[in-house]
């Protein structure tokens, strides 16, 4: 930020006096001219194809007819199921992260745990998509280790108890493998930026432990807290290899419907398949809009 | 203090064994197919297995296009906008955050339509057209980490001062960029190449959607029809992100922590 204040000046010491700026303003914006129609080419316009296409019909004319046949059971509870499944794994990655978090930077752990947990969640934070769902089966399909190892150490077959790796509760656990690192390697930074000064500071004004969690460091925490949860939410949201890998298509999340439409039609109307797509980025963009807020309110106490 | 390191281990404890309880799961399980023995049997069938190599040398290539595509973009525009546009840094940083807001599978289906057969830009007619569009959705993918791992690089170099000693020398634009920012700024850049690769190696749904023969669809194929290569092909997947994320922690000690005039 204080960038602009300061190179300004000497962007101007550095150019050449008024008659030439005009002559310099094309050069000025070339040198950035591949960047942006990149990003226009290949990212903002054909998303802004989708998102015209959900609110037009076949002969190209305004409606919202696509919008409102979302609202049909099957893809309503593709969106349902996806938000609930996003939701619980952000929500419980985001506890058990800052968990983690709190035990490496605050709990009086050796060095060497903090470095080795922060490089395993570097790793196990991109460790997705279809690798993660092979994993997952080999732990806690039918005959996965644990399954097995439940089973025959202490009798108890925990499908016949109704888990399901091809479930809810299946894929969220799944998800957690990289939803967890993510938030660790997000969140360690901010409970850094805790000062100790403040923590003594409570102490001299007779502050108890709980207090000094409660007034001081929740407070604090909760800006970038509540945005990394944001973060994990669309993580999970637009995330289909692993539940693609794990499920096939027997777990009707909102990607996968969109998978199975872009490779045949299924919903029988390319438009439905736009307004599809619309939803997608909608929840997305409306968690990341949160997001970028709370990001903004929350760095404001770590400089 | 006694109580607060109890409960910091024991929270470790239990982090580390959801972590690792999959990992030895996995390799137990890719080491059963011999009926009654343990066996890396598994490994052999899928390291010989002639789509293995021809997938997973596919991608490779696809990555090494994507890195460099990537860097093209990146490095040009980042440094620019450190030299002489620092007010439009929101602007191109909102949209490098794009990918992350936008689903993969949104940005392939938007490809899908704009770039088809029958369009002014038909990428989609040719194999080799295809391949680049590959390899542009997986710059897009990678543009929020490639831009953020080059624009810190930059932050830790003076870069008015050096270009403006490369133009005393009489250095163009394009010797300044690939002999005096691009080397200053190498660590940086491999940091951002070796993230691309982890995350670009296996990807599926891209790959999938635009039918190219790579490594994403070749191990979702393998997990549908077989029992245990998948379970080695997690645990070889898991050691390629392990060594990507290696290569950066070392790469990081080498690269220096502050510039020395502050920008």
């Amino acid at each position: 930020m204080t960038d602009a204040a300061i190179s300004d000046p000497a962007a101007g010491r550095s150019a050449p006096p008024a008659g030439a700026r005009s002559l310099n303003l094309p050069t000025q914006w070339l040198g950035v001219a591949p960047f942006f129609l990149f990003a226009l080419m290949f990212l903002i316009l054909p998303t802004a194809y989708l998102v015209l296409g959900a609110f037009q019909n076949d002969q190209g004319e305004f409606t919202l007819a696509n919008i409102y046949a979302l609202s049909q059971p099957s893809i309503l509870a593709a969106y349902w199921i996806s938000i609930r499944i996003s939701l619980a794994s952000a929500l419980l990655g985001a506890f058990t992260g800052l968990a983690i978090a709190v035990a490496i930077v605050r709990g009086g752990l050796p060095n060497w745990v903090r470095s080795a947990t922060m490089t395993f969640s570097g790793v196990a934070s991109n460790f997705a998509g279809v690798p993660l769902a092979f994993a997952f089966l080999a732990t806690l399909g039918r005959l996965g280790l644990v399954t097995v190892l439940m089973n025959t150490l202490f009798g108890v077959n925990i499908y016949a108890y109704g888990f399901n790796i091809l479930s809810f509760w299946g894929l969220t656990l799944t998800y957690l493998y990289f939803q967890i690192p993510l938030m660790v390697v997000i969140i360690t930074p901010a409970i850094d930026g805790l000062k100790k000064e403040w923590g003594e500071a409570a102490a001299t004004l007779g502050a108890t432990t709980w207090q000094y969690w409660r007034m001081v460091v929740i407070p604090v925490l909760w800006p970038s807290f509540l945005g990394t949860v944001i973060l994990l939410f669309a993580n999970a949201f637009g995330a289909i290899a692993t539940a693609y890998a794990l499920t096939g298509s027997s777990l009707n999340i909102v990607p996968i419907l969109l998978y199975a439409q872009i490779r045949g039609d299924v919903l029988h109307n390319p438009h439905l398949g736009y307004a599809l797509a619309f939803g997608m980025i909608f929840i997305t963009g409306l968690a990341n809009i949160f997001y970028i807020w709370f990001r903004t309110r929350s760095e404001r106490w770590l400089k | 203090m006694k109580g607060t390191r109890f409960w910091a281990w024991l929270t470790f404890g239990i982090g580390a064994a959801y972590f690792f309880i999959p990992l030895i799961a996995t390799i137990e399980f890719s080491l059963r197919m011999r009926r009654g023995a343990y066996s890396f049997d598994a490994y052999r069938v899928v390291f010989g297995d002639e789509r293995f190599q021809a997938t997973f040398g596919y991608s490779v290539l696809v990555a090494a296009f994507t890195i460099v595509l990537g860097v093209l973009i990146v490095v040009p525009t980042a440094y620019w906008i450190r030299l002489r546009l620092p007010h439009i840094r929101p602007v191109v940083e909102f949209i490098t955050l794009l990918p992350l807001i936008i689903p993969a599978i949104v940005i392939v289906f938007g490809y899908i339509r704009m770039y088809g057969s029958s369009s002014p830009l038909p990428f989609l007619a040719t194999t080799r057209g295809t391949d680049l569009l590959l390899a542009i959705g997986y710059a897009t993918l990678a543009l929020p980490y490639m831009y953020r791992a080059v624009d810190t690089g930059l932050r830790t170099i003076d870069v008015r001062t050096l270009t403006e000693a490369a133009q005393i020398l009489g250095a163009g634009w394009a010797t300044i960029i690939t002999r005096v920012i691009l080397p200053n700024v190498l660590i940086a850049v491999l940091s951002g190449a070796f993230l691309t690769f982890a995350i670009v190696i296996g990807e599926f749904t891209m790959a999938s959607l635009l039918n190219r023969p790579a490594f994403g669809p070749y191990l979702q194929n393998i997990g549908a029809n077989r029992a245990y290569e998948p379970a080695a092909l997690a645990i070889i997947a898991f050691f390629i992100t392990w060594g990507c994320m290696a290569v950066i922690q070392i790469l990081s000690r080498y690269a220096p922590k502050s510039a020395s005039r502050p920008n």
